[in-house]
């Protein structure tokens, strides 16, 4: 791990693994520090910015560097069951590029429990991992200009659902019929990092 | 009720308040407005709470009419404000009785009025805030003739002064710079971000793009991918391309691009104001 300076108020804590950065991401959020202003996960790193003249970045780091990350806080994640009909533009190519069958693509992606790892793209817009290795496949070559809001997609490590209609590069399975995000709703977005979530396929 | 009615938007008018920050692990910036201190002296002047919602309008050309009494202030750059017939100009506080039209001139310099009124524009909030953020288009749609927006109750009488000299913005900007998270994917990293760099035409709230010498990885990150990573407002991130671009309110939550320095909140309403062909100098440092 890796402190790097973010500017005057933050810092960005840089991680070995997806793993590392999950437990390091659960293990600030346990602590509720109040002068948080933001917690952001990424990839491989986690930005926490503190409110300006606090000592919150002193205590995220003490509370860091005393964690034990193997074993991240026994967090009671919230679980999600999306509901999918996969009929998505490219589920041949995902098939023909896994070397299976079009059946074993859904089966296998609505087997794994997948973990919010990280937002970002858009609001509402999860990077899901726990993607089966069969279907870790690189994004489109040509992405699309228009992706329709519910489409469930697959990108090198991650799965994840278009909260809303945008350009978009990952590989579409399905849809599902869930609103991702809702500004106006007391819980704005339907996956935030740490939930776990399952795919059910329906037809 | 209380309320406006927009007679003409001008380039771009959007409401905008202190913004949404703490949802950033949602995807959703922290928005608001770009000079924050302006848009907090005009509330002060019309004797809101600094935080109430107001009017973020690019070049002036802004029209309105009071559908009910109430106190305006137009703050940001010095600008022509005109009440029905009357010249008043900009940094003070006018009441507006019902049926009188407001209108906002165009700037000499800088890029953004803020127009408070007594009560704060009332609209619905989303995640806590009313402002428009154009990079995920949550809050306000952006202002058209014609609409009519709700004022909130009026909480006392006008405080403060009665006149405030404007800010004089520079159309030279000296901003300073703190290197990291990613300087060290530079060569030189200060030395190469101390050049001199032109604000580009395509900047916006999302973010201030710069133009100027590429800006050189070194040889070790030539072809580096950065795994997604958090960013914060006024991160200079550089993409592909070298040319860098200062994240405003509305930027992205989280970027693939190396962020080689961060620009101190302080530094951010300037960068807000700054004009298409401005010169900006970082002074970096660690």
């Amino acid at each position: 791990m890796r402190w790097r300076r973010y500017g005057t108020d933050a810092v960005l804590l840089e991680c070995e693994s997806l793993e590392q950065m999950a437990a390091a991401r659960a293990t600030i959020a346990s602590a509720s520090l109040p002068d948080l202003v933001e917690l952001v996960p990424g990839a491989r790193s986690v930005l926490i910015a503190a409110r300006p003249g606090s000592k919150a970045l002193d205590e995220v780091r003490a509370l860091v560097e005393a964690a034990d990350l193997s074993r991240p806080p026994a967090a009671d994640p919230r679980e999600i069951t999306l509901d999918v009909r996969y009929d998505g533009d490219d589920l041949d190519e995902i098939a023909r590029t896994a070397g299976i069958g079009v059946d074993e693509v859904v089966e296998l992606h609505t087997g794994a429990e997948y973990t919010v790892a990280f937002t970002g793209f858009a609001p509402g817009f999860g990077y899901l991992t726990g993607l089966p290795e069969p279907l870790r496949q690189p994004r489109l070559e040509n992405p699309r200009t228009r992706v329709p809001a519910g489409s469930v997609g697959i990108a090198g490590e991650f799965t994840g659902v278009y909260p809303r209609s945008s350009p978009g590069g990952w590989r579409l399975l399905g849809r599902t019929g869930a609103v991702l995000f809702d500004p106006r709703d007391d819980r704005p977005a339907l996956l935030a990092p740490g939930d776990r979530v399952r795919f059910r396929s329906v037809s | 009720m209380r309320e406006i009615e927009i007679l003409e938007p001008g380039a771009s008018a959007l409401i905008q308040d202190l913004g949404r920050p703490g949802h950033a692990h949602l995807g959703v910036p922290p928005s608001g407005a770009l000079d924050v201190p302006a848009l907090r002296l005009a509330n002060r002047l019309v004797g809101n709470p600094e935080d109430r919602a107001g009017i973020e309008s690019v070049l002036g050309g802004l029209a309105l009419r009071a559908r009910a009494s109430c106190t305006v202030a137009v703050t940001g750059p010095a600008v022509r404000v005109r009440a029905g017939d009357r010249e008043i100009g900009s940094h003070v506080p006018v009441h507006l009785a019902a049926g009188q039209v407001l209108r906002i001139g165009g700037p000499d310099t800088g890029l953004r009025c803020y127009l408070a009124v007594s009560g704060g524009i009332d609209v619905p909030p989303e995640l806590g805030s009313r402002s428009r953020d154009v990079l995920s288009e949550i809050g306000p749609p952006p202002l058209r003739a014609g609409d009519v927006l709700p004022l909130g109750t009026p909480h006392g009488v006008p405080a403060g002064a009665d006149t405030v000299a404007p800010p004089k913005l520079a159309d030279r900007l000296e901003v300073p710079a703190l290197l990291g998270p990613r300087d060290d994917w530079f060569d030189h990293a200060a030395e190469q971000l101390a050049a001199e760099w032109t604000v580009a035409a395509e900047s916006n709230r999302v973010g201030l793009r710069l133009e100027g010498p590429a800006l050189r990885r070194t040889e070790r990150r030539r072809d580096t991918e950065l795994p997604s990573e958090g960013v914060l407002t006024g991160a200079i991130q550089v993409p592909p391309s070298g040319r860098p671009v200062v994240f405003l309110a509305d930027h992205p939550t989280t970027g693939g691009y190396p962020v080689i320095g961060v620009v101190p909140e302080r530094s951010l309403p300037a960068l807000g104001q700054a004009r298409p062909g401005t010169r900006v100098r970082f002074h970096p440092s660690m």
